[in-house]
């Protein structure tokens, strides 16, 4: 039976490919992911349950982040108008089926990016948009200063399906000490019980915990330790196999880099068109013909820049100036002491 | 031929149907699978977990392997349903015949209870228990004791542990006590049959199980004692109770809310069960002499429990259920442990997904033939 259900399948399969054919354009022809979203018309965007910063949303549905600037870029390129996104909110548990199963096309969730999860389970990483590490937060009347204060039967809340949970593991049993972890399966839990008292220290990614410490009832009282206890690359995912929306999605993260780097903004990017350096040019699409590659045309970079600026400025819009993490600390450019590096387009 | 075929087809339309949509299925799953690069197996369960879970009955710690954290898991659902199960029966009957209760204010205080507690979402009445309640709780240094030895925290409820020597007496006396308890009961019954005569079987019960773990205390060398949580200091304002055993809030927060909410339907049950049995029955009892008690314990009871029992194995199951929701306050049940941290870790979705669907339908049916069993016993013997 199941021999000649794969046979029909096949052949519906080779009567719609052939009359697709004539239609297509090369590249959408290759990316089955890019032709669904220029036929819908909005990109599919699986982003976090409201981490300010990264991905939230105010009152009137409006999303901001820098986890959502990466989307709005794809969108940017491949549409025209960085607006013409939909968002999926999603937990930590829900994220990768959801990417997998074909419900949503990019993840930009503050995802680490692992071995284990690039080469397992179906997906891609495409880039890092924020280095980051895991640490913890404590009450300041508690007086600890540093994570060499915790002792035997230390509560930690955090939150399931994370890397957080396997480096609080490694990390407590380094240290020798036992600890009793509190795991939620939303953040909102996680900071409501701990900002009540039932955990001692509230542990993920530090760009989390300053964000999530916006939330609680008395913010100054609470402290992050100083300490970084894992490497977190946090980054966006695409699902694997589909080689060329791979490809568009991490250029435009790219192109948000490359733009700070030689200075083009959303302000000037019009007018660096008759710049003289030819890296400039190729980037708001003055000169080469770079999109071709993806099948876009030769302006996508141009509407990223203009429509979602480049990286410095939405880190600023979206982290520094909102109080999160003022200080880029490693996500600042490699020519400025950071470690922001991305290959050159060309 | 024609009379056959007429039998035959419907049915061999539906396996037909049957085998086809699930073949599709399993068909279209393999080829995404494939076609996304995802190994399906499991291989995994025997891998080491890597992940620490909060509270659990066996021993576990990330060392083990996927399959003892599932274990894990399972055992915190079958716990909460266990004694969530066993307070929602006591409460539900208490509730259910308080509600049939001639005294007003216990008639109207039964019949609030009820209507506000089963109309409102169990979600939100678990989240209500966790972090409202949870916030009213005092931090460890703030508690006052309960009898001077449990402490309510808002990190849990502390009791003291017991301390056993010679544990396995204890166990045996109380073992042969039941025997003992058994035999008499038989034995009464006969006696009751033969002579008309009753023996007193409830008290000498209840004699023979406080008597023989008694002596075992007295001349079998076996003997208990307490260790009382007592404070410790983590940080200036960070303390927990040391020794003892405690039990985590999010367990508290879920049994309390799963058996208030069942024990309204169960209570329903309760109430239809009584009412469905003829008044005519209670008077006739009543006129051969026997005791209210009698008249609730042998024509009453045994007659509403054939009404109670089907519709009560509902809420039993539901109750086993809706357990799952444990996911939402870090309560580490089979879907918080498995079919969540296991699942991220290990992305194998389809697999995990199917053994916890598997296990709920393993745990449903045991209790459903679990209580066919009992309705069945108590259902009219036609002789």
């Amino acid at each position: 039976m199941f021999k000649y259900l794969k046979q029909l399948t096949s052949l519906v399969a080779m009567v719609a490919v052939l009359f697709t054919f004539t239609t297509e354009t090369m590249a959408a022809k290759k990316s089955k992911t890019l032709k669904n979203t220029q036929k819908k018309g909005f990109v599919r965007c699986g982003v976090s349950q409201g981490l300010p910063g990264f991905s939230n949303a105010d009152a009137a549905g409006n999303w901001t982040g820098i986890d959502v600037d990466v989307c709005r870029a794809v969108a940017a390129a491949v549409l025209g108008d960085a607006n013409k996104v939909k968002f999926t909110p999603l937990s930590a548990k829900e994220r990768f089926t959801a990417l997998t199963s074909g419900e949503i096309d990019i993840l930009s969730r503050n995802t680490t990016w692992t071995l284990s999860r690039d080469a397992d389970i179906g997906l891609t990483f495409v880039g890092v948009n924020f280095y980051d590490g895991q640490g913890f937060m404590v009450r300041k009347s508690s007086g600890i200063t540093s994570t060499s204060q915790f002792k035997d039967g230390i509560s930690a809340c955090t939150n399931i399906g994370t890397t957080t949970e396997l480096n609080m593991r490694d990390f407590f049993n380094s240290k020798g000490i036992k600890y009793e972890p509190v795991a939620f399966e939303k953040a909102d839990e996680v900071v409501a019980a701990y900002d009540a008292g039932r955990c001692d220290t509230y542990t993920t990614d530090k760009s989390g915990l300053a964000a999530q410490r916006t939330k609680m009832s008395n913010p100054d009282e609470h402290i992050v330790l100083p300490e970084t206890v894992s490497k977190e690359p946090l980054g966006p995912v695409v699902r694997q196999g589909d080689s060329v929306w791979e490809d568009i999605v991490r250029w435009s993260l790219n192109t948000m880099i490359e733009a700070e780097e030689y200075g083009i903004t959303s302000a000037n990017a019009d007018m660096m068109k008759t710049s003289d350096n030819p890296a400039i040019k190729r980037l708001v699409g003055a000169e080469g013909e770079l999109g071709a590659a993806f099948g876009l045309d030769n302006e996508w970079s141009l509407r990223i820049i203009k429509q979602v600026g480049n990286y410095g400025e939405s880190y600023k819009r979206n982290i520094a100036d909102t109080g999160i993490l003022p200080d880029r600390g490693p996500n600042e450019l490699w020519t400025k002491g950071g470690i922001l590096y991305v290959p050159p387009a060309r | 031929m024609n009379f056959k075929l007429k039998d035959l087809g419907p049915q061999l339309i539906t396996v037909i149907a049957v085998v086809l949509i699930f073949g599709f299925f399993t068909y279209n799953a393999q080829i995404n699978m494939e076609n996304r690069g995802i190994d399906f197996g499991y291989g995994f369960l025997s891998q080491e977990s890597s992940f620490d879970v909060q509270f659990s009955l066996i021993e576990y710690d990330g060392s083990h392997s996927y399959f003892r954290a599932y274990l894990v898991g399972l055992l915190n659902t079958i716990l909460v349903s266990v004694i969530g199960i066993i307070i929602a029966t006591v409460l539900g009957v208490i509730v259910g015949i308080a509600r049939l209760s001639p005294n007003f204010l216990i008639n109207k205080f039964a019949a609030y209870y009820v209507e506000f507690f089963r109309n409102i979402p169990l979600l939100l009445q678990i989240f209500f228990w966790y972090f409202a309640a949870l916030r009213a709780l005092p931090l460890p240094q703030d508690a006052e004791a309960i009898f001077g030895v449990f402490f309510l925290t808002i990190k849990g409820l502390y009791v003291p542990a017991f301390i056993w020597q010679n544990l396995n007496i204890f166990l045996y006396s109380i073992i042969a006590a039941v025997i003992t308890i058994v035999i008499i009961r038989i034995h009464a019954k006969k006696v009751q049959e033969n002579q008309g005569k009753q023996i007193p079987v409830f008290y000498i019960s209840l004699g023979l199980i406080f008597i023989l773990p008694l002596l075992s205390f007295l001349i079998g060398g076996v003997s208990l004692s307490f260790e009382v949580p007592a404070l410790k200091q983590l940080a200036t304002t960070s303390f927990i109770y040391e020794g003892g055993v405690s039990l985590p809030p999010e367990l508290i927060a879920l049994t309390l809310s799963l058996s208030l909410y069942t024990a309204t339907f169960i209570a329903e049950c309760v109430r239809a069960g009584i009412q469905g049995v003829g008044k005519g029955q209670k008077e006739a009892a009543a006129s051969i002499g026997l005791t209210p008690n009698q008249v609730l314990k042998l024509v009453i009871m045994p007659q509403a429990l054939r009404i109670i029992i089907p519709p009560t194995t509902n809420q039993y199951l539901n109750l086993t259920k809706n357990s799952s929701l444990a996911a939402a306050i870090a309560y580490p049940d089979l879907v918080l442990v498995f079919a969540g941290t296991a699942l991220m870790q290990t992305g194998k979705a389809i697999e995990i997904v199917s053994i916890t669907m598997f296990t709920y339908l393993s745990l449903s049916i045991s209790i459903s033939i679990l209580m066919n069993w009992y309705n069945k016993k108590i259902a009219i013997q036609e002789k």
